[in-house]
């Protein structure tokens, strides 16, 4: 919106000629080149290939194709692993999501009321979003271990039994939502400390006057109406992270025990680089895009929202 | 966590009703702090004490902390040996290093030209770049992957970097910055007789430092930890980027060699985490300014 208003007043604060103006065009162009040829190569014209891709029986290294119409998408329908795939992301986002967002901002408000322990609860619980998952999701393997981890050695202790967390098919997915979370927490406790801080003081003391004393009742009647577009923001921010969920499958379960952790962007990595069914994983991919895009198209309506609050 | 006040006692029993319920809440609050902090630190933990433990203490499951025999050299010595684990950390520092020089380059330019100049087509290259910072990469993936198999460029660093060239979100984020910076001061300097090019790297630039700063973290922290798009182009072992490695290196042991794959995971978690806790405040404004990983 803002680059469109722009030519108007730009061309007033200009004083020079035609000459300069065509100088600007040129310099404009030329800046901005390397950027839009990247833009088209590894962005745009990709994205076309795979629209048109989705459409034809193309595999890797075959040298003609067939249109075939929307035949992937019907197969992709039909296909009890896509199916359950899809159904095993969103199980995921929907443990994350709440997870992830309440207690991001539970820890956010108890730690953004200490003083002298502040930045050393912000580093402990910021450490995960910092660290190689891949090698995190290695040590999360062996302390959900059966036999050898501690958590079960835990768990057999206090005498609640043993639980095969990752090779149990009702505990898979609950498992790696838990790892999601644990990596997320630090990450949205940040955000809504950013959230926090743009409260002014001074409201906090006009409700003690008010008589609204109690932590609770600060909480609801101030700090929770004016996080609201932070907590949106949050929100749309984790739904994508969340749906976008593929290392520690790759790395722990490759989507086992018998496709119980089998997710979107696992299944197009099968079809598309293991497989190679190309044009089946080209249309798998839109699907994925579109819920991106819809998660996105939210998320922009949220920072603009943000921007103007 | 506290309890309103009851107006109806004397002060002086108020007063000591008020430190008792102000001890309750601060414990209340460091006691759930603690324990979340405890869930965070466990894998960390977990990690560097089982480095140095010795296969026999692993096999016992045991909550004992501390190892009866310390086994870290021996641990940190098969991992170094048996994989080349500083060599995985020097392509994922060629590859962050390469990817944010020509990110910068190409974005800052562009930025600018976004900000201040007026060029046929700025209007639909902006909204282009708006449509794809919502892209992920595993959107081009499958195209891209296409392309570098009939280029022939499959495992090499070219390959690895190549997606990740342009920035859509260095672009957004430093026009943003750089829309604030005073007209006045660029046409002084044209008047000084400075070209665009010259405007671009010695004035405008060195002005927008903090978002650079900024924007180089989350780079470099997203591009060190990325694991789906070298898992694709790279099968070479001498080629893979920290993530990728470390997933060789697990295949290869079977998974068994816990002190060994612990002393691994540490090694390549260890730099980031460092410069992490070297420059916090960077850090952390680096990665959720962003608010998308």
């Amino acid at each position: 919106m803002s680059a469109l208003a722009l030519p108007g007043s730009g061309a007033r604060q200009r004083p020079f000629g035609g000459r300069q103006a065509f100088i600007e065009k040129i310099t404009g162009m030329g800046l901005a080149l390397p950027a839009t040829l990247l833009l088209l190569l590894t962005s745009l014209v990709p994205l076309v290939v795979l629209f048109v891709m989705s459409f034809t029986d193309y595999e890797l290294g075959a040298v003609e194709f067939e249109w075939v119409g929307v035949a992937n998408f019907s197969k992709a329908m039909g296909d009890s692993v896509f199916r359950r795939s899809l159904w095993n992301t969103f199980l995921y986002v929907g443990i994350v999501l709440p997870g992830a967002v309440c207690l991001g901002l539970l820890v956010a408000v108890l730690v953004y009321g200490r003083k002298r322990t502040r930045s050393f609860y912000e580093i402990v619980y910021f450490l995960p979003v910092t660290s190689t998952l891949i090698a995190m999701a290695t040590v999360w393997q062996f302390l959900l271990h059966p036999r050898l981890g501690p958590i079960n050695t835990f768990l057999h202790m206090i005498g609640a039994g043993e639980h095969a967390f990752l090779s149990d098919p009702a505990l898979v997915v609950p498992t790696l939502a838990m790892i999601g979370m644990w990596q997320l927490i630090g990450f949205n406790m940040v955000l809504f400390l950013a959230g926090l801080s743009a409260i002014p003081k001074d409201l906090y003391e006009a409700a003690e006057i008010d008589g609204c004393a109690g932590g609770i009742d600060r909480f609801l009647t101030i700090t929770w109406p004016l996080l609201g577009p932070t907590t949106m923001f949050v929100i749309v921010t984790t739904s994508i992270t969340a749906f976008k969920i593929f290392d520690t499958v790759a790395v722990m379960t490759q989507g086992g025990p018998m496709g119980s952790s089998e997710v979107l962007l696992y299944s197009i990595y099968l079809e598309g680089f293991q497989y190679f069914h190309t044009a089946y994983a080209a249309a798998l991919t839109m699907v994925f895009l579109v819920f991106i895009l819809i998660f996105s198209v939210i998320q922009s309506f949220v920072l603009e929202r943000r921007v103007h609050y | 966590m506290r309890t309103p006040p009851d107006n109806r006692r004397p002060p002086a029993t108020s007063r000591a009703a008020a430190l008792v319920r102000r001890a309750v809440s601060q414990l209340l609050v460091h006691g759930f702090l603690l324990a979340g902090a405890v869930f965070m630190l466990l894998p960390f933990v977990w990690m560097l004490i089982t480095s140095i433990k010795p296969p026999a203490e692993i096999f016992t499951p045991t909550l004992a902390l501390w190892p009866r025999q310390f086994y870290g050299v021996e641990n940190y010595h098969f991992a170094l040996t048996s994989a080349p684990l500083l060599r995985f950390a020097l392509n994922g520092v060629i590859v962050c290093a390469c990817i944010l020089a020509v990110q910068l380059l190409v974005a800052i330019p562009c930025a600018y030209a976004l900000a201040k100049l007026r060029f046929p087509g700025r209007n639909i290259l902006f909204v282009l770049t708006l449509l794809a910072l919502a892209i992920p990469v595993q959107v081009p993936a499958l195209p891209l992957y296409i392309a570098l198999a009939d280029l022939g460029l499959l495992n090499t660093y070219f390959s690895m970097m190549v997606p990740f060239f342009l920035s859509v979100f260095a672009i957004f984020l430093l026009r943003q910055f750089f829309k604030s910076f005073p007209d006045d001061i660029i046409h002084a300097a044209r008047l000084d007789g400075m070209n665009e090019f010259e405007i671009v790297w010695r004035i405008v630039t060195p002005s927008a430092w903090p978002a650079i700063a900024a924007f180089s973290v989350f780079s470099i922290v997203a591009h060190w930890n990325d694991l789906y798009w070298p898992l694709i182009v790279i099968s070479d072992a001498k080629l893979a980027p920290p993530p990728l490695g470390m997933m060789f290196f697990a295949n290869a042991e079977t998974g068994s060699n816990y002190g060994a794959l612990t002393a691994a995971a540490t090694i390549l978690t260890a730099p980031l985490v460092v410069v992490f806790l070297l420059a916090r405040r960077h850090f952390i404004a680096g990665i959720t300014m962003t608010g998308v990983k």
